[in-house]
């Protein structure tokens, strides 16, 4: 299961974050420093892989920005790496080739795309068509 | 009208310093708040949206809390939508708050209009607690068969989280996933599967309820894997990855153990690995599924090795993340065929030299897995080249394992002496604690390569001195083969690589002098060196004892009480005549995992014969596991040479045949008024003792003198005084030079031993302890304490325990029983309680006396473990709680 996950950008700004397992807020912004502080360091051939104290970060970079979800160790890494991409592949046909800016302003759309996306901290719709239908028609609604 | 959020977040956005930001921040959050104070309806929903941008960027926004609640209750789905948002980021599962949503969320999941129901769903899968989930889950298990598959697949997750939460309702929930499974939409049957998955890894039992599922997941996976290009499910080229990953983890979970059902899958795994396409991310995380499944399960032996080559495959792949699951793969299937991963081992070595931390750490875990005997040299080779180059996060990890293959499959004991000296110049201060012990223990029980290992040993410690733990053994091993090492070796028949150094006593000397005032030597070195030279004493000629004797003698003023200690003992063993039995060699070292003679010792705190002295350390560095095992190797000592009571015993027994017992010279059992029995009484006290050393010497049956210089014993953390501890050190060698007359060693000889080790004046020194009373459990009203007390001020090792037993409660503790567990170096009579009813308030006691006889005293503390059945109204209470003494009580 994925117990949060994060988007920030290269300077360490969580743009976004998303929880599934209850922490203490002190602990969410240690967790977040102590993510960035991993991923920004690695150097784009290494895995997008890293053993994050119990369990596993799995991260991918889209420009400046840094998608991380921490899962279980025993679930499939390339699964949450697809995962993370369908997201993103939502994120850019929503917003027409999104930047970090549309996150910032728009961030209550990305937290409505999210939710449409995971549920539980677990993969509920695998579609992007269906994501995208759903995003269209929730927007339309009065 | 309050500004929009588009306004806020601009604002924010364009403020220089974090100042302006905080003050920006201040103000908006105040306005926020009169405008809630006002119930401001209109722009609730705004100012909620606003605090949510002011929560993210981590400001204090708990008085939005309610504000959410109120959204949420309000008819209209805007409001709705926003107020769930705000309770997903304001709020968790631990929040008492969450509790006053529940009403709310409950009508909303019943709700005609399916986005109400939708948000509603997505809060509660996100954030319910335990009791939120019990309540709802009545309503999720209707919504689960929803005419909706929007709905459906939703409430499939939420019943994951309710699970989670209350897993005693997997029950209710059962029944209705079958339905889901036969559905079209590809969501829905994802969020089933995950939901089933979740049921079998929470409960093994329930697997038994889906298996009969498994030619449907097969029929599935078959028209995913042969349907045509579907637009909607498409991801680079693959249908629908996600529905086929999902599917082969269920298929793993229902094909464990079971061939029937493995042999329904073979066929379709079989066609999933054979026709997936490798060249893109998605078809790999399908074989990567795909290939554990197969080793998971009772799957032909063909498609095991069709799922190794795939690993196979996998490592030789350019992309990182390939190897990465191909090794996380390998390391786990590697018990299952071993020989198939062999075949890959180059490449696997290769990984080590990765960049990448994680390559790297999955590369070594799977590498340990791979040694055997045949291929030992040339993995230990690569690992030694990995130790060199190793992150020092990795390197006392890799000395560890390294440490461990070595032992396990070393083709000879030569060449594990060579390979562990060279972990141990090459790490330097990564060594775990036990490795050089173990070393010692290696050599020591080798005495065909004693000559050699010292020769090794002095060349390392004259290339290098800072390495405290190789230091340390090569001080150990020059004292005790001193002799060897500047033997002359030239008529010595020299084999190919032998070594045959021609060593002076002086340079040896120079060598510990040079370590003695090397800036980065610990006191634990020092402490070595003082032995080591103590050793050389007898092993070098009489021009070198003048040098050793002036460089003890610098010790004798030290600051540090163990060196002064150990000097001032040294010191005076070179004006006693017996030191050249005393300082003779050790006996081999005999390397026990088990403590099994335990129970063979009736005097235990009596120092063993032998101490391996290498063991002791800075107190302050022991760990709990390092003194267990410095424990069981003692008690291995034991075993040859008996305990030293039992040894002195012996020796009378078997009439005047041995040399005189040294043990009984100056620690003499009889117990006539003089001060042998108080001596004996203080080499118990100090092996209590972190600072305690006392020379030991002792004779066992073979005639073998040996010395052990017996010093901190680190078993134990009883802090007793260290001033009195150094004053009954002195004790100690103001005795020894008056006790061993003639006329008292006879006397010790005719004289049976006996049993009783401590002579009455053991009190003046260490005083039986108090009579001790402390609370050892309180639950449920029940209060047990001990009274603890020693009946026999000469044998400490019996204790009194009086367990008094009271009831806090206002009901009548019944049926109430206690039985006790011990371990096995302790022996414990436990009598009857006073009675099994404690009456309420207080109001009276119950008592049960118990002895416990601890054949350990002084070294390991009493532990108890108690069983508690009773009854409190009718309703029976157990519990086991574990009630340990002080510390050598």
């Amino acid at each position: 299961m994925i117990h949060f996950i994060l988007i920030q950008n290269r300077q360490g700004k969580t743009r976004l974050s998303k929880w599934y397992t209850p922490y203490e807020d002190v602990e969410k912004r240690k967790l977040s420093h102590e993510i960035h502080k991993i991923v920004n360091s690695r150097e784009t051939k290494f895995t997008n892989f890293v053993e994050f104290r119990t369990h596993r970060i799995v991260y991918r970079r889209y420009a400046g920005l840094f998608f991380s979800v921490c899962v279980d160790p025993t679930d499939n890494e390339l699964f949450c790496l697809e995962a993370i991409h369908l997201f993103v592949e939502v994120l850019d046909a929503y917003f027409g080739n999104v930047c970090e800016l549309d996150l910032v302003f728009n961030f209550y759309k990305v937290y409505a795309i999210i939710d449409e996306v995971f549920l539980a901290g677990e993969l509920m719709e695998p579609s992007k068509h269906v994501i995208l239908q759903r995003m269209e028609f929730l927007d339309n609604l009065p | 009208m309050s500004s929009k959020l588009r306004d806020l977040i601009k604002t924010v956005r364009s403020c220089k310093t974090a100042a302006e930001e905080r003050s920006q921040i201040a103000k908006e959050s105040a306005l926020i708040r009169t405008a809630m104070k006002e119930e401001d309806i209109e722009s609730r929903q705004r100012n909620v949206a606003k605090l949510l941008y002011i929560h993210m960027l981590g400001y204090p926004t708990q008085f939005g809390q309610m504000e959410c609640l109120k959204l949420i209750v309000s008819p209209s789905y805007a409001d709705k939508r926003i107020g769930y948002l705000g309770l997903m980021l304001l709020l968790d599962e631990k929040q008492e708050v969450l509790l006053l949503a529940t009403n709310c969320i409950r009508g909303d999941i019943m709700n005609p209009n399916q986005f109400i129901v939708g948000v509603s769903l997505c809060a509660f899968g996100n954030i319910c607690s335990t009791a939120m989930a019990r309540d709802i889950s009545p309503e999720i298990e209707k919504v689960i068969s929803h005419s909706n598959p929007y709905i459906r697949k939703k409430a499939a997750l939420c019943a994951i989280r309710v699970l989670r939460k209350v897993p005693d309702l997997t029950e209710n929930y059962i029944p209705k996933i079958k339905a889901l499974l036969s559905e079209r939409n590809h969501a829905v049957i994802l969020t089933a599967l995950t939901l089933i998955v979740e049921i079998c890894e929470m409960d093994g039992t329930q697997i038994v309820h889906f298996k009969k599922m498994v030619p449907q997941l097969v029929r599935i996976l078959k028209s995913l894997t042969s349907s045509g290009y579907l637009p909607e499910h498409d991801i680079g080229g693959v249908t629908d990855p996600f529905l086929q990953v999902k599917i082969l983890r269920l298929l793993r979970i229902l094909g464990q153990n079971d061939p029937e059902s493995s042999d329904a899958m073979n066929d379709i795994l079989a066609q999933v690995s054979t026709n997936t396409d490798s060249t893109k991310n998605v078809g790999n995380a399908i074989l990567y599924e795909c290939v554990q499944t197969i080793m998971s399960i009772e799957s032909e032996n063909g498609l095991k090795v069709m799922a190794i080559n795939i690993l196979g495959r996998f490592l030789l792949n350019r992309d990182n993340n390939i190897r990465y699951v191909a090794l996380n793969t390998l390391s786990r299937v590697v018990n299952t065929d071993i020989q198939a991963v062999q075949r890959h081992r180059n490449t696997i070595v290769e990984c080590l030299k990765d960049p990448d931390v994680s390559i790297r750490c999955r590369a070594l875990d799977l590498i340990y897995s791979l040694v055997t005997e045949s291929n030992i040299r040339v993995l230990v080779r690569e690992l030694l080249n990995f130790l060199l180059i190793a992150d020092a996060q990795f390197k006392s990890e890799l000395v560890a394992k390294l440490c461990i293959v070595t032992e396990k499959y070393a083709p000879n004991k030569r060449w594990q002496i060579d390979t562990i000296l060279r972990v141990m110049s090459i790490a330097g201060n990564f060594i775990p604690d036990e490795v050089p012990s173990n070393l010692i223990q290696l050599i020591s029980s080798t005495p065909e390569l004693s000559s050699y290992a010292v020769q090794k040993l002095y060349l390392a410690l004259k290339q290098d001195i800072t390495q405290q733990p190789l230091t340390q053994v090569g001080l150990w091993c020059i004292g005790e083969y001193g002799d060897l090492l500047v033997a002359d070796k030239s008529q010595l028949p020299k084999d190919e690589d032998g070594l045959s150094l021609n060593v002076s006593e002086q340079a040896v000397i120079d060598i510990i002098d040079s370590i003695f005032r090397h800036a980065t030597t610990t006191q634990a070195t020092r402490q070595y060196s003082l032995t080591s030279l103590a050793k050389l004493s007898s092993r070098f000629s009489q021009s070198s004892l003048q040098r050793i004797k002036t460089m003890i003698d610098n010790y004798k003023q030290n600051i540090n009480l163990e060196l002064q200690q150990r000097a001032c003992e040294y010191s005076t063993l070179f004006d006693f005549d017996k030191k050249s039995s005393i300082l003779d060699r050790m006996p081999p070292i005999e390397k026990q995992e088990e403590s099994p003679h335990i129970g063979n010792k009736n005097i235990p705190t009596q120092t063993p014969p032998q101490q391996h002295y290498n063991q002791q350390q800075q107190p302050q560095q022991q760990s709990q596991q390092q003194s267990s095992q410095f424990g069981s190797i003692l008690d291995g000592l034991d075993s040859p040479t008996q305990s030293s009571a039992n040894s002195g015993n012996n020796n009378n027994k078997q009439g005047g045949n041995n040399a005189m017992s040294l043990l009984e010279d100056i620690f003499g059992p009889t117990p006539t008024p003089t001060s042998n029995g108080n001596m004996n009484n203080n080499n118990n006290n100090m092996n209590n003792n972190n600072y305690g050393m006392g020379g030991m010497m002792n004779n066992n049956n073979n005639n073998n003198n040996n010395m052990g210089v017996m010093m901190n014993n680190n078993n134990n953390s009883n802090n007793n005084n260290n001033r009195s501890q150094a004053s009954a050190l002195l004790d100690i060698m103001g005795d020894l030079q008056l006790t061993p007359t003639p006329q008292q060693q006879q006397q010790q000889q005719q004289s049976p031993p006996p049993q009783q080790p401590l002579s009455p004046t053991s009190s003046v020194l260490q005083p039986v302890p108090q009579p001790l009373t402390f609370l050892v459990y309180q639950k449920h009203g029940l209060n047990i304490s001990y009274e603890c007390s020693k009946p026999q001020p000469n044998n400490l090792s019996l204790t009194n325990i009086n367990m008094v037993i009271t009831n806090t409660g206002s009901s009548p503790i019944t049926n109430f029983s206690l039985q006790a567990a011990v371990p096995k170096y302790l022996k414990i009579q436990l009598l009857p309680p006073s009675s099994t009813v404690i009456p309420p308030n207080n109001s009276g006691e119950v008592t049960q006396v118990s002895k416990v006889l601890n054949s350990q005293q002084g070294q390991k503390p009493i532990l108890l473990r108690l069983k508690l059945d009773f009854q409190i109204n009718g309703q029976p209470f157990s519990d086991v709680p574990d009630t340990p003494l002080p510390s050598l009580f």
